[in-house]
């Protein structure tokens, strides 16, 4: 019997209502009796040394509380903000971590690195009273992209950072590459720039801090997507207070995708600060200094190669990143283009020997982290732009080509040669459905048509595969995680058989309080309706690693799942008191325990009221009571996969790109919510299209200032930019979880860049174009026309 | 400086400093948070309300200005088509999943009533066109697409048109 | 925003009073391009004179030969009127292209060319159709009016009432947008009278410019064919992360083509 809120329906959000209704509660809702409102002083100088702040004029206004600096911050011992991994070079050396004070110590390194926090009975006053603080800056040369940060005369960040190199890292064997590539037939190479993003999520970040001196408690609300991680982080590496005295709330968070999961410098500020002056604070960033204070993603430059046999099958990868670290490591800054890029660049492909070298460079630009994504993007970016490029040099068909080098259904669980083994999949059946759904054999017939109106027109298919579900501990840690990154959850179900779920993940979009709750019907038999999911809040639940890297529904979800199944051991054993059978005899299936072969049975509801109201039970067998806490840390990653095919149109006078159709068939495991499935699937192949198409953020390279800073600049896809998306998946199951599910939050970010950029390059390869940089922007593609001497200008 | 307006139907009447916004009088003086900033360009559509009946970005006049006029938030929306619990606007969001961490949810849906009483009948280009002034960073608009043509579908069958 | 004092004259005589008596004080139309710049800290005045109390301001009205247009016409109203649709179509779609529907619903045709932004979309129509300005002064041709980056022939004090458009034989706009700010990164407005042809272009360069060879090209022959190939020098063209100014000079060929086959087709 199918239960219509279990797994696989689709059903409706239960969380849809507040939100339809203005009656979200986000950080920057909140108001706290006394409060006051925070500015942050930041650097107009990419890199400076700061000689002073005078405040005098800011301090002498009525109202304003305090202007606080890293100086305070030093005497108050507060510490330097923590990096989560710790990777290590070539070398065997760990990586260069220098310190990353909260508020700027003596140097800026960065437009927008904070020198001084202003507090002040309201925000206008506060504005104003930033204003007024002077700060002498001694403005040195910068350090802005990673090519001129890796010069030998370049500006050093940190004195003791030579060549402002954080680490020079590998992963692969070197010899069996140079080996291959010696014995080659034939070797292709691609040289590109990742760009650099920015998250953007809709609201932005903000904090309100608070400290009750009667109970020495301090609360921090905050846009954050793992509110017990900044607990820990900021609690015990920070500010020093002890974390039962410390609650991290995130209440409705607008979006995150990367963003969030960092513990910022404004939160330990905030906090600090509240505590300090014994009034609750709040900072709610602008926009614009969002966009030069959010961490910032992706930013590779990279030269790879390709060897292959003469009959095109892949012998081996080489390659070399320069990877922008930014001005300070940020929490996973230096895992973002080491541990979570290298291991993908096998791709869903059997190339059997694969050599990485990632050089991680500090700038004078904002810290650079994971952006949805994070790593697998670039990866992917990487090997399907490369695969096109062999193709057209060996003239093979690029589906040929693909099927040529594609790890068969049958070969998994498949161990690659970086690390990683995928448990299942199947990217020929993933990439023949994409290919059928999106028209593929028709292409010609449309490409035709356009032609006729005066427009190029592309088709590009990218295939990828994920490693995510962060993390496996084991694994984590033998990579440079310092802790390793299970999950946990809480079900308690109440005497009247209506459930509460307590669980460590953190929904921002990702509807997780209707996911969840399908899962703990699934397994209980309760509709959803019964069933709350709290979350981000970390007086209210255990512990938890929050949501990032597509981990919720695969590590929180299994975390669950074992709850669950402690809840119906649990009943049963009630059951098996009360109806007097053995353990073994009870069952329990469709919401009922009964004693097999009889019509002795319990429903879920009674035995729920008798766990908390027993006659009888042996108390030193049977507690009273039904709530169980299961932790889950996965064995393995789990591999989403699947192939996207992207179909562009390109206005031969201006160079636009208009994306006219667009492909998805994805491997995500088993599916709990195929409408909400969907949904992660459109916005993540929509942000991928933004990278593709038109989002960048541009620094000044002789001054480091963000020429991209407002949404004047920095190109956010709107509804027009989009055509009708086609979603479909061809799910194998995870092998290793509970569930089956392998996550869907980033695929859509993963496989949109490259089908987009091929088909782009597709379209204009009549030009005897076989490359093209993102953002593929009309000046970009016009440039890249004009150089081709296309006789564009004969209208 | 003394205005006065009607919020979601009812009389408001403020002394405000003249470089209130009206976001501002809304989110802070009225407590009306639904209304919410995502940019400070006047771009992104996170702040739109109906002003006498058009949709602005709240964020970019000022309260002062609207003196005497009458203004919708979403916390007002549902009341404006006959004291139903939810306009059909919103309920084509929720039906539609047309909202994913909900920011932009309250300006997209009044943005997306006022492009239906414009155009009663858009087609989606016309909608992904309308919408030019909301962004999202969730959806892809895929959904709010969907959800647009349905809450209009809603509207015109409520209207009898 | 820092503070400022606010005024809400009712009619011009007023309007002219408070800006003439009052230090540093702005006029304020639909505050689109006012706000966001006062928002940001950017710029600071002591005081505000909103123009949106003042009666006629808004009056859309058209002769034969003439349409009128108030100064504080939204341009929501302009895209929607029946006397622009039935005069100057192009200047409707015109109006109906700028920013998104909530810009159009508050910015007025006064405030845009007041500001003489370099990237707004009127001063193309305002300069390609010779309109006239009005203010509570005097009356100025275009050709005169925009005298370069935010800069215009407009003293202070002054406040622009109305624009009347000679209603030309056909006219057309076309316009390659900013995706992220929808400005123009090169618009193109072309009208045709039968005096002969004018040509305007947004976006450019630091302030809207007639491209007269395109003109004489025109005037000799309205069809695409007659510029085609025709661009302007990129030397002075505006230039940014979007467009370096030898693709804007390009634009601007590929945009009057297109604005003339929308005259063509209208």
């Amino acid at each position: 019997m199918a239960n219509p809120t279990g797994i696989g329906a689709a059903i409706l959000r239960k969380e849809d209502r507040r939100f339809i209704t203005g009656r979200g509660n986000y950080v920057a809702d909140l108001k706290r009796p006394g409060m006051t409102m925070g500015v942050f002083v930041r650097s107009p100088h990419a890199h400076a040394m700061v000689r002073g702040v005078d405040a005098t004029a800011a301090l002498a206004m009525p109202g304003v509380l305090a202007v606080l600096t890293g100086a305070d911050l030093a005497a108050d011992g507060v510490g330097g903000l923590p990096v989560g991994w710790g990777i290590t070079g070539k070398d065997g050396l760990p990586m260069k971590e220098p310190p990353h004070p909260a508020l700027a110590d003596g140097k800026v390194r960065y437009v927008g690195d904070a020198v001084a926090f202003v507090v002040a009975e309201t925000l206008e006053l506060a504005r104003q009273a930033a204003e007024s603080v002077v700060v002498d800056y001694d403005v040195l040369p910068a350090a802005v992209g990673v090519l001129d940060a890796v010069r030998p005369d370049a500006p050093l960040l940190f004195d003791d950072v030579p060549g402002n190199l954080c680490c020079d890292w590998d992963m692969g064997d070197r010899a069996a590459v140079d080996a291959a590539f010696a014995g080659a037939a034939h070797v292709a190479r691609i040289s590109l720039t990742n760009n650099r993003l920015i998250g953007n999520p809709m609201e932005p970040r903000a904090a309100v801090a608070e400290y009750e001196s009667s109970t020495d408690r301090t609360t921090l609300w905050t846009t954050s997507q793992f509110p017990h991680v900044v607990r820990l982080l900021m609690g015990n590496f920070v500010l020093k207070i002890p974390q039962h005295k410390l609650r991290v709330v995130a209440p409705d968070v607008g979006g995150g995708f990367g963003v969030k999961q960092f513990h910022y410098a404004e939160e330990a500020v905030l906090t600090w600060a509240a505590r300090r002056i014994g009034r609750p604070i709040k900072w709610v960033c602008d926009r614009s200094e969002g966009f030069i204070s959010d961490a910032h993603g992706r930013d590779h430059v990279t030269e790879a190669e390709m060897a292959l046999d003469e009959t095109g099958k892949f012998l081996a990868l080489r390659v070399s990143t320069l990877a922008n670290m930014g001005g300070y490591l940020s929490t996973f800054g230096p895992n973002i283009p080491t541990n979570l890029y290298a291991p993908l660049l096998a791709g869903v492909y059997t190339t059997p020997a694969i050599y990485c070298e990632v050089k991680c460079v500090f700038t004078n630009t904002v810290p650079v982290d994971a952006y949805r994504g994070a790593g697998r993007p670039e990866a992917t970016f990487l090997v399907e732009r490369l695969v096109d490029i062999c193709a057209a040099e060996l003239g093979m068909d690029r589906i040929a080509i693909r099927r040529r080098n594609m790890i068969p259904k049958e070969a998994y669980p498949y161990q690659t040669p970086m690390v990683v083994e995928y448990d299942s999949g199947d990217p020929v059946g993933c990439m023949d459905r994409a290919l059928e759904v999106a028209d593929w054999a028709g292409f010609a017939a449309r490409k035709q048509e356009s032609a006729r109106r005066g427009r190029y027109r592309g088709i590009g298919i990218s295939t990828y595969v994920e490693a995510c579900g962060l993390a496996p501990s084991r694994l984590a840690i033998r990579m440079g995680a310092r802790g390793g990154l299970y999950e946990s959850a809480t079900v308690r179900v109440h005497p009247t058989g209506d459930v509460t779920v307590l669980i460590g993940t953190h929904s921002h979009g990702q509807g997780h309080e209707t996911t969840f709750a399908q899962i703990v019907s699934e397994k209980l038999g309760v509709p959803v309706e019964r069933i709350d999911i709290v979350f981000g809040d970390t007086d209210k639940v255990q512990f938890g690693m929050g949501t990032y890297g597509s981990r919720s529904l695969v590590v929180g979800g299994s975390a669950l799942s074992k709850a669950a199944d402690k809840i119906i051991l649990k009943g049963r054993k009630i059951a098996a008191h009360q109806l007097e059978a053995g353990l073994d005899d009870v069952v329990f299936e469709n919401g009922v325990f009964s004693v097999v072969g009889t019509d002795r049975r319990r429903s879920f509801d009674e035995i729920s009221l008798s766990a908390y109201v027993p006659a009888d039970f042996p108390l030193e067998a049977l507690e009273p009571g039904l709530e169980e806490q299961a932790y889950y840390d996965p064995v393995n990653f789990s591999y989403p996969g699947g192939a996207h095919i992207a179909e562009v149109e390109v206005d031969r006078e201006t160079g636009s790109v208009e994306l006219v159709a667009y492909t998805a068939v994805d491997d995500v495991g088993t599916v709990i919510n195929p409408i909400i499935v969907a949904g992660q699937l459109h916005g993540g192949i929509t942000q991928g299209v933004g990278q593709a198409l038109c989002e960048s953020a541009v620094y000044d390279e002789g001054s480091g200032q963000l020429l991209s800073g407002s949404f004047m600049d920095y190109c956010m896809p709107r509804a027009d930019m989009m055509p009708r998306m086609e979603i479909q998946t061809h799910s194998t199951p995870c092998a290793h979880t509970d569930l089956g599910t392998k996550g869907c939050g980033e695929v859509g970010t993963i496989g949109s860049p490259a089908a987009v950029t091929n088909a782009i390059v597709d379209a204009l390869s009549e030009l005897g174009i076989a490359h093209i940089d993102m953002p593929a922007s009309p000046n970009r593609i016009w440039r890249i026309m004009q150089n081709a001497r296309l006789p564009h200008a004969a209208e | 400086m003394d205005v006065a307006l009607e919020v979601n139907g009812a009389a408001v009447r403020h002394d405000i400093r003249e470089n209130t916004l009206l976001v501002d009088l809304l989110r802070e003086t009225l407590g009306l948070t639904g209304t919410h900033v995502g940019c400070d360009t006047s771009q992104c559509g996170a702040c739109v309300v109906h002003v006498d009946g058009r949709a602005i970005k709240s964020c970019t006049v000022l309260a002062v200005a609207l003196d005497g006029s009458s203004v919708t938030t979403i916390e007002g929306l549902a009341a404006t088509a006959g004291g139903d619990a939810l306009h059909p606007m919103q309920t084509a969001f929720h039906e539609k999943h047309g909202l994913q961490c909900g920011f932009c949810t309250p300006g997209m849906i009044m943005s997306a009533v006022d492009l239906v009483r414009q155009n009663p009948a858009p087609t989606e280009r016309e909608v992904r066109a309308g919408l030019e002034g909301n962004l999202c960073r969730c959806t892809g608009y895929q959904n709010i697409v969907a959800a647009v043509i349905e809450g209009a579908r809603v509207m015109r069958e409520r209207q009898g048109v | 925003m820092k503070p400022f004092a606010y005024h809400r004259p009712t009619d011009l005589a007023q309007a002219a009073a408070l800006l003439a008596s009052t230090p540093d004080a702005a006029i304020i139309g639909g505050g689109m391009s006012l706000l966001p710049v006062l928002k940001l800290r950017l710029a600071e005045h002591a005081a505000l004179v909103d123009l949106g109390r003042i009666d006629g301001l808004r009056n859309i009205t058209a002769g034969n030969a003439e349409l009128s247009i108030g100064a504080g016409a939204r341009h929501a109203e302009v895209a929607a009127s029946p006397e622009v649709a039935r005069t100057i179509p192009a200047l409707a779609a015109l109006a109906g292209g700028i920013g998104d529907p909530h810009v159009r619903n508050r910015g007025t045709l006064g405030g845009v060319l007041a500001n003489s932004d370099p990237a707004a979309d009127y001063p193309a129509a305002v300069l390609a159709l010779g309109a006239s300005i009005h203010t509570n002064r005097r009356s100025l041709l275009a050709d005169t009016f925009f005298r370069g980056l935010f800069t215009t022939a407009l003293e202070p004090g002054e406040i622009i009432t109305r624009v009347t458009f000679p209603v030309p034989l056909a006219a057309g706009y076309a316009k390659f947008r900013s995706p992220a700010s929808r400005f123009a990164i090169v618009g193109v407005f072309v009208a045709r009278f039968a005096e002969g042809v004018r040509v305007a272009a947004t976006g450019a360069g630091p302030c809207v410019f007639r491209v007269r060879h395109m003109e004489e090209a025109l005037t000799g022959s309205f069809t695409g064919q007659a510029i085609a190939g025709m661009t302007v020098a990129a030397d002075g063209l505006n230039g940014d992360i979007h467009a370096e100014p030898s693709y804007r000079a390009h634009l601007v060929g590929v945009m009057a083509r297109r604005a003339v086959a929308a005259a063509l087709a209208a």
